[in-house]
């Protein structure tokens, strides 16, 4: 089954990203297709390679990045919602790229099932 | 359908308005802070009790756990699942609505 | 970018009922104005919409919102856009679209409001019609 994902809030301070990152982990490991996952919303800050948190924590970026190489999985930010929130290619994490609001609902067209996690 | 609530009943209405709205038939996953309604002997509790014969309802393992919930006993009915259950439950149904 | 991850999706003749569900009360946060962008997006897929206004979501679309003394954007006349999207599919015979904007009646009567206050024309649907039409989707996005 193809599944798509929408992430609406950044790491750390919701739990939707740590969710979204589990459920899609699962979904590959049981061989399902995550074609795509989209992050708007403050969910664009899941793509900002500054992102530093303590040693002995998960670091959700490089997670998320980690999981597009393994996974093949589309890692799309909006563009409009990252520019608001100042996440520009300069910054953007390893596994991620911009672009615009369609590419959501181009998605929600090609999968099977459209899962959104947010606060 | 199968509903996502993943807010405490104590502290939102998405619950409340996920339970309106779902139909007879539908399933409810309860994860993040969601799980909290699982739990029996709550002031909340019976929101879920009062639907078990019209909804199916479940509860993600993890964030139960993560809750230091694990030994509470939960509103008889409710199934427990792992990340792997809730990618089936997202399968096994048409569609996925996520009361934030 | 990734290497050989798949960026473009076959969806050529596809046409599915989405449904926009907006819970939240404008200014208090961004999702309203975010959600309404992604309505507006969307409509040049012309896939099927019902934009729905839930819980305090119905405050998204009153009358009369001023924020000059807030100092940020007034977006409530963009809803305007949605009803003219809506309005222009119902005229083309070409267009296989049916967008509607619905509000439940019972938020909007528990936030003492009628169909009178709403800057939109909408279609006021009990929660029992409103909770068939929400399962006969094929995609609800939430913000």
């Amino acid at each position: 089954m193809k599944f798509g994902i929408v992430v609406n809030e950044g790491p750390f301070t919701h739990q939707a990203s740590d969710t979204a990152y589990l459920f899609a982990k699962a979904a590959c490991e049981k061989g399902h297709r995550v074609m795509r996952v989209f992050f708007y919303y403050d969910g664009v800050n899941n793509a900002n390679k500054l992102s530093s948190p303590q040693a002995d924590d998960r670091n959700l970026v490089k997670l998320w990045g980690a999981l597009a190489v393994e996974h093949k999985v589309d890692l799309v930010v909006c563009v409009s919602a990252a520019l608001r929130r100042g996440i520009r290619q300069e910054i953007l994490a390893e596994g991620f790229r911009i672009s615009g609001l369609g590419q959501l609902i181009e998605l929600s067209m090609a999968a099977d099932r459209t899962v959104v996690f947010g606060d | 359908m199968l509903h996502t609530v993943n807010k405490s009943p104590f502290e939102r209405n998405a619950l409340e308005s996920c339970l309106r709205l779902a139909v007879k038939g539908a399933s409810v996953l309860l994860i993040e802070d969601g799980v909290i309604a699982a739990l029996a002997g709550t002031s909340a509790s019976d929101r879920i009790a009062e639907r078990m014969n019209d909804l199916k309802f479940y509860v993600l393992a993890p964030d139960i756990d993560a809750r230091g919930l694990g030994d509470r006993p939960l509103v008889d009915g409710v199934e427990v699942v792992d990340y792997g259950g809730f990618v089936d439950l997202v399968a096994a149904h048409d569609a996925v609505n996520a009361w934030l | 970018m990734v290497e050989e991850s798949c960026t473009e999706f076959e969806t050529a003749g596809v046409k599915k009922h989405f449904m926009f569900v907006n819970r939240r009360a404008p200014h208090g946060s961004i999702y309203a104005l975010e959600s309404l962008e992604m309505v507006l997006i969307s409509a040049a897929f012309e896939q099927h919409a019902a934009i729905v206004f839930i819980d305090d979501g119905v405050f998204q679309i009153k009358k009369g919102q001023d924020t000059k003394a807030l100092g940020v954007k007034n977006f409530s006349p963009t809803y305007g856009v949605v009803e003219m999207e809506k309005q222009d599919a119902e005229e083309d015979d070409d267009m296989d679209m049916v967008w509607r904007i619905i509000v439940e009646k019972e938020s909007m009567e528990a936030r003492g409001l009628s169909a009178d206050d709403l800057i939109v024309g909408v279609e006021v649907l009990g929660a029992g019609a409103l909770s068939a039409l929400m399962d006969a989707q094929d995609v609800v996005l939430s913000g």
